[in-house]
Parts: structure tokens; sequence; C-alpha cells
């Protein structure tokens, strides 16, 4: 059970206008582990993930991750040391087919693409690892339908899909379930119990279900603070766990 | 997609139709079309390679028309020495042609450089300020003629190799150069490359956080556009006869702006059906043979053109590929 | 002699700059709160130019030329609003760039047939056209005074509406946050026409009295279309106070430069040479520093709050 840590957030602040969105948030997660963070809206979840994948600047703190400083590392540095997103509002290629959406993701971490003659539609090696993601997700079906052309539950599936293409050490997932009917969330659950062998994972949900049940540990967020942090267990019995967060939804 | 889809058809009927016009064009007994459809072929190279930017890449680059300045007034300042100053070998063709290629992209790189750290509007604007630059460059430059321009009293050198004082061999030059670029874009737009534009205009959220900078690829983009670009503007001075800092003036990268949204935007024969139309209806609206009140209908096409073009943002997205049968090629 | 002639073009460059900023003022706003490229702004100030022509032609006075202008040309601007760019709004830049391209296209011939292709002159009042001594010994025309005067008087005003006035509110909420308007209850629409309308007004104004002094020709607004898109980047899109400063630097860079880079190009180059390339390097002047400021600040000097992600 005590992995080492693959991700270690220090004192971490981000201020928006002088608001506290991110104030001093400590917390690690092990290797191989599902970290859940649930909180309360506007506890600055989607802000954690915009800075550990450098989307937004820190303004304090320090991000450690497989064992050295990442903080002032570009989001592209990041994605190629092993950090992947999905995002919570789904942001895909939508003029892409599935199969390419996948394609350009594997594209990414194989060099540069100073490449100019060879169509990437005859390229083994882009279409094969992607061939065989989208198998892995049950998405094969869809492999050459638009992105627009596909289900709610299809597209968060393949944002997901795009983001295990690029071969991370770490999943960042937000609110992956968002806007899912409760059969496609079954689903996803399932595909999420299978990942969690192969990669550490960083889960935001909204689902309390779904993350007591996949979390080994989680981590309360309320106004930017870790007010705890513990199996689910340990978290459903925190008396200030109950009176900061979950009892508010009871 | 089937080869041979009524759209392939069609594309290559017009292809067909361009690469045995100077023969239809002598059965008639009037080459006045082969020097306008010289025009149109070069104006769709322009065209062509905005498209990259614009269409498959969502640059909206207002400046191109500089390129094309460019490379029209190395022909016209080669031959200028060359005849004033009896420096020869100013006026060999490819001596032209490397400095044509050298100096466009150098000047792509620059402009590119800044530009592309701006977004939007933003972007538009800067584009078109180095345009403009470039623009009142040549209006300031007295010697090469300033305002007025630079009448090129002797075509490019090829050396033997093409005659280009030779109607003929010129449109089969421009032609070629056309098929050329056709297809250099075909292959660039389906490649790795072409795949991280298109994905930077489709996401660019996406694309960082998969792990590419578009900046390097888009930056690319940028020079091979300008680089062809400057080509035609060879070309062009070698069918004009004459270059002047009206071509680069920021209205006629508006025109070319124009006839790549006429043609249906992102799609790789686009441009050369928006070039078309774009020609055609200025020759037609023009020669409108109607007389309202003493006015002659026709002198103030753009009466028409203006609000023509405003219709077509607004109702035909596409342009005339959206008249085309078959579907759509993806990449909008 | 340079101390009274550098007087005279600096007040020239403030002269400019006022109008470039009477220009940018509505063009700033409409690209701020609306997203939206309007090239066409050009041709309302061409139409106040000729408006103001025709009308004191008719009445046989400038001024109340100039007062039948003014609401002409709101409404012009609330007619094109209403008829084409309502429906651009939502359109990326490239659509509106295109369609406002053809508005260029239509006004400038359309001018072309009512009032033909030679241009007009607006004549002045004597009042208007004599000079006064503002130092003794430098005599300047009262009419560019009067421009002068206008300019400030409509910054002053502008800014009182846009920092004091609940239609200002409105503007600085919309141009830093588009749907705050919406989720107030606001009719957007009537605010966006409204806006469209004052920088038609606004630009109506600045060709009315630029009519005077350049002179009343087809193609007059593009040159200084550029100039105010020019303006308004460097200002910071969406920001009055950029608009100003903004306006006011490159009135003196524009003028400063072509009254006096001949004579210093004189010095290194052949007369004829220095005076077709002292323009030429004026106006390159203006695009450098513009360049020079997106390449440092890729948002402008001054980019309202929340704007341009």
């Amino acid at each position: 059970m005590s992995s080492p840590d693959l991700l270690i957030i220090d004192k971490l602040v981000k201020r928006y206008d002088g608001l506290l969105a991110t104030d001093d948030l400590s917390f690690s997660l092990r290797e191989g582990e599902l970290h859940a963070i649930i909180g309360p809206n506007g506890a600055g979840k989607t802000t954690l993930i915009k800075q550990l994948t450098g989307e937004i600047a820190s303004d304090a703190g320090a991000i450690h991750f497989d064992g050295r400083p990442i903080r002032r590392l570009s989001e592209p540095a990041r994605s190629h040391i092993g950090i992947a997103r999905s995002f919570q509002i789904t942001s895909l290629f939508p003029d892409f087919t599935v199969l390419e959406n996948v394609m350009l993701a594997v594209q990414a971490h194989q060099g540069h693409s100073f490449r100019f003659w060879r169509a990437t539609g005859k390229e083994e090696r882009l279409i094969e690892p992607a061939r065989a993601l989208l198998d892995d997700m049950g998405m094969e079906d869809s492999a050459d339908h638009l992105v627009a052309a596909l289900s709610h539950g299809e597209q968060r599936q393949l944002e997901i899909a795009v983001a295990l293409a690029t071969k991370p050490k770490l999943l960042l997932l937000d609110e992956p379930m968002a806007g899912m009917s409760s059969e496609d969330s079954g689903h996803l659950v399932e595909i999420l119990r299978r990942l969690k062998s192969r990669y550490s994972i960083l889960l935001i949900e909204h689902d309390m279900d779904a993350v007591f049940s996949l979390a080994d540990r989680i981590t309360v967020l309320v106004y930017g603070r870790a007010i705890a942090t513990g199996t689910p267990d340990e978290i459903r019995d925190n008396e200030e766990v109950r009176r900061a967060y979950l009892g508010e939804e009871a | 997609m089937t080869l041979l889809s009524p759209r392939v058809l069609i594309n290559a009927a017009l292809l067909l139709l361009l690469a045995a016009l100077p023969f239809l064009t002598d059965m008639m007994g009037d080459s006045y079309y082969t020097g306008v459809t010289s025009r149109v072929l070069i104006l769709a190279i322009a065209a062509t390679s905005l498209n990259l930017l614009i269409g498959y890449g969502g640059m909206v680059s207002f400046g191109h028309a500089a390129y094309l300045g460019l490379g029209a007034y190395i022909v016209g300042i080669g031959a200028f020495h060359a005849i004033e100053d009896g420096i020869d070998w100013m006026l060999n063709g490819y001596y032209q042609l490397a400095a044509t290629l050298i100096l466009s992209a150098l000047v792509a790189l620059v402009i590119g450089a800044i530009s592309l750290r701006t977004r939007g509007v933003y972007f538009i604007m800067i584009t078109m300020a180095f345009a403009q630059m470039l623009y009142f460059t040549a209006v300031g430059i007295e010697t090469y003629g300033g305002d007025d321009g630079l009448t090129i009293y002797s075509r490019s050198d090829m050396l033997g190799l093409i005659d280009l004082n030779d109607e003929k061999s010129l449109y089969y030059l421009i032609f070629f150069s056309f098929l050329a670029v056709l297809y250099l874009m075909h292959r660039l737009v389906g490649s790795r490359f072409g795949a991280v534009i298109r994905g930077s205009k489709s996401n660019e959220a996406r694309m960082r956080a998969i792990g590419f900078s578009p900046y390097k690829y888009r930056l690319t983009a940028f020079i091979i556009a300008g680089t062809i670009t400057g080509y035609a503007g060879f070309l062009m001075a070698n069918l004009n006869d004459f270059v002047s800092p009206s071509m680069m003036h920021w209205t006629r990268s508006g025109d070319l702006i124009i006839m790549i949204v006429l043609g249906g935007i992102g799609n790789l024969f686009g441009p050369l059906y928006g070039t078309i139309a774009f020609m055609a209806l200025e020759e037609l609206l023009s020669s409108i043979p109607l007389t309202i009140g003493g006015l002659n209908v026709g002198e103030y096409w753009q009466i028409i053109f203006g609000p023509l073009l405003i219709l077509v943002v607004l109702y035909a997205r596409n342009g005339i590929d959206s008249f085309l049968p078959g579907t759509r090629e993806r990449a909008k | 002699m340079d101390g009274l002639l550098l007087l005279e073009q600096v007040l020239n460059g403030f002269q400019l700059g006022l109008l470039l900023f009477l220009l940018a003022a509505g063009l700033t706003l409409v690209f701020g709160i609306m997203d939206m490229v309007n090239l066409a702004h050009g041709s309302l100030y061409m139409m106040g130019a000729y408006f103001c022509a025709t009308f004191t032609g008719w009445t046989g006075s400038f001024l109340v030329g100039a007062l039948l202008t003014i609401p002409a040309v709101f409404l012009l601007g609330v007619i094109v609003e209403m008829i084409a760019l309502r429906n651009l709004y939502a359109r990326d830049h490239l659509d509106q760039v295109l369609a406002t391209f053809g508005l260029i296209l239509f006004f400038n011939e359309t001018t072309r047939l009512i009032w033909g292709p030679i241009g007009l002159s607006i004549p002045l009042p004597e009042f208007l056209s004599s000079t006064v001594e503002i130092i003794p010994g430098a005599p300047y025309p009262v009419f560019r005074l009067a421009i002068i005067l206008m300019g400030l008087l409509v910054a002053g005003l502008l800014y009182f509406i846009v920092a004091r006035t609940r239609l200002g509110m409105l503007i600085r909420a919309g141009a830093s946050n588009r749907e705050m308007i919406g989720a107030l209850g606001i009719n957007i629409r009537l605010l966006f026409t409204l806006v469209f309308g004052l920088g038609a007004a606004l630009a109506g104004l600045a060709g009315l009295m630029a009519g005077p002094i350049l002179s009343v020709e087809i193609g007059m607004g593009e040159g200084i279309l550029i100039l105010t898109l020019v303006v308004i980047v460097i200002g910071g899109i969406g920001s009055i106070k950029g608009a100003f400063i903004a306006a006011i630097v490159v009135g003196l860079i524009d003028t400063v430069g072509r009254s006096f880079l001949p004579e210093i190009l004189k010095l290194v180059l052949s007369d004829d040479s220095a005076s077709t390339a002292a323009p030429a390097i004026s106006s390159m002047l203006i695009y450098l520093l513009m360049a020079l400021v997106l390449a440092i600040r890729p948002q402008g000097l001054f980019p309202p709050k929340g704007v341009g992600k």
C-alpha cells in the first residue's frame, strides 16, 4: 500500500483577482493509486487540474512529478513526461474522426511532426496503436465516425481514450462522468476500474457512488484547501468532512 | 471516397480544360483568354497557399498580397538593373527565382514569428500592418518608380530552358506550377504536419494538452505559404511586365481572402474555383450591357459585388464547394 | 524657424490624433463589446463628409450642415447594423472581415454613383477659415483648433458616458463579460444597435470635420480606417483610454514624421528621393510601432480585463 509518491503537491497557490482558488494546498498521490478529489462547487478542483497540467501558471508552491520539479514546465512538456488529462467540458477535434482524434494524440508522442509528405491515413505506426486503444475502450465500431456524430457518452469515453493515447503515467480526469446517463456512467466505472490497475489516476468526480467504490484514497477540497485525506472509510467517518461537505449533500 | 466520384470528375475535367486552353483559344483565334487564365492560375497559386493558413490552419493572414509584390519586385528590380546598369546576371531567372524564394521565406519568417504570438483580430491586424509596411516601402523607393511602379522591359531569362516571352510557354509554366502547388498542398494537408496544422485550428487547447506546441508548426506553414506566394509574384511580374505597389495593397490581400471563401474554405480545389469565380464575376458584372437613366450599370459593378459578397458570407458559407456534388472534404 | 514649425506640427499631430480617436472610439467599442471586426467604419466616415458637403450646399451653412450630418450618419449606422452587421456577430472574424469588405465596395460605388467620381469640397464659414495667433508670430487655422477642441470635448463626454452612466456601465460590462449583460436581462440587441449608431455618429463627426481640410473623395475612408485599426490594436481592443493614447501617439508620429523626415533624409539622400521616401517612412513608423507593441504585448497596451483569452 505504501508505494512511492508519484505526484507531490506542496503549498500550491493560485490567486484570481486576490481570491485564493488554490490556498496552500499540499497532498501527494502514490504510484498506482486512484486518488479522488472531492469538494463542493467552487472548491478549486478544476483550477488544480489546470495547475497540474500547466494550462495556468501557479503563483507559489511546488509540484513534483516522478521525482522532479515541474512547476516551470510548459503544458506540452508536461504531457511529454507523462501527465495526461481529460476535460470537464468535452474538448476534442470535432471535425476529425474518432480514429483521427486518437491518432493525433499518438502522433504527439512519436517525435516531431515535421513530416510533410506521407499520408497519416497510411501510417501503421499511428493507426495501429490508435485502433488498439479504441478496441480496448470498446469503441472500434465508431472509429470512422466524426466526433460531432457521437453520443455524449461516447464523446466522454473518447476524451479518456485521447488522454490514454499519450501513454501517460498519471491520468488527470476532470469529472469524466459529467452529464452522463446512469447507464453510461456504469459503463465508464467499469472502464476506470480496469484502467486503475495500469495507471495512476487523479479523479475529480461528483458522483459519490463512483468515487467511493473506485478510489484508494480521497482528498477533500474546500475553498482551495485540503481539509482531509484518507481512505474512503476514513473520509466517510471524518467529522470535519461531514460538517463541511457531506453534510450539505445529505 | 471512390476514385471516380462526380466531384473528382468535375475537378479533372476542369484541369483538362485548363491544360488544353492555349490550343482552344488558338482555334478560336483569340489568345486573350490565355492571358486572362494565366492570371487566374497565378492568383490561384497564391490563394491555394493562403488556404493552407486560413482554411486548414485558421490563421487569417490579411497581408498575403505582400509576398506577391515581393516576388514581382525582384523580377522588376533585376530587369531594371540589367537594362539600366548593364548588370546582365540580374536578368538570370534562376537567380531571380532563388532570391524570390529566399527573400519571401525570410520575410514570412519575421512576420510570422511576431504575428503568431497574437490571436484573433490582433493577428489579422498585425499581418495587415506588416504588409502595409512593405507596401509603403515600395511606395517610398523612388529609384524603382515609387507609387507609379516599374515597367519590366525584359522578362526573366531562363537560359533557353523556357522562353517566357512566348505566351504559351509561360502559360504552361504557370499551369504546371499550379498543379505542383496543388499536389504539394494535397500531400501537406494529409501528412503529420498537416494533421498538426488542422488540429491546431480545430482545438488548440487540446493540442497543447496532448503535447503539441503549435507555434513552430504554424510558423512553418506561414513560411511555406509566403514562399509559394512569392513564387506566384515572380510569375505575375513576367506575365504583366509591370509591378507596382498597388499589387501589395491591403485590398489585394482582401481579394485573395475573398477568392478562398468564394471557392469554399479548407478545400483543396476551393481556391481555384474561387479565383475563377472572382475573376468571372468581375468580368461579367463589369460588362453588364444595361443602361439605366444614362448610367452604365457595368461601370458600377461593385455595387452588386459588395452585397453579393455579404450574401455569400451569410448564406453560402461553403462557397461554390457547397454546390458541387459529392461529400465535402472533412477538413473544414 | 524650427521651434514654431515644430509647435505647428505638434498641433497638427494632435488634430489628426483626435480625429483618429473619434473613429477609434466607436470602432473599439464595436470590437470590444460585440467582438466584431468592422472594416466599413471608414465608409461611415466618408459618408459623414459627403453628407456634410451636401447639407452645407443645400443650407448654405456649414454649421447647419454639420448638425444635420450627425443624426443622418447615426441613422445610417443603425440601418447598416440592422440589415447586415447584426447577422455577423455570431460569425468568426473571417466572415466579418469579408462581409464588411463587401460593404466598403458597396459604399464606395454607391457614392460614386450619387456624387460622381470627382471629389467635393466643403466651404467653411469665414469665422472658421481665418487664423489665430496662439503664440505671437505663429498663426494657426481656427478650424484646426476647433477640431482639437471638439475632439477633446467628445473625449471628455465619452469618458463621462463610459465611466459614469448606466449605458457606460453596460458597455464596460459588455466588453469584459458578454454573458453577464445577457443575464442582467438587458436588451442586448438594442444596446448593440445603439452603440453601433453612436460609433457611426462619431465616425461621421470625424468625416465632416476632416472634409474641409482634406478632400471629400471616394476611398477617403480606407486610408484612415487602416490607421484607426492600428490605433485600436495598439491601444488594446475595447479600451477607450487605450484608443485615446494610441490615437494621439499615432497622430503625432505621422504628422511630425511627415514634416521633419524630408529634412533629415536630405542629409543622406537626394532631394527627390527624400521627398518620396519621407511620407512612406513615416507611414511605416506607425506600423513599426504597432508591430513592436504587439511583439511585446500581444493584447495591446490597455486590454480590458477578461477580454481576449
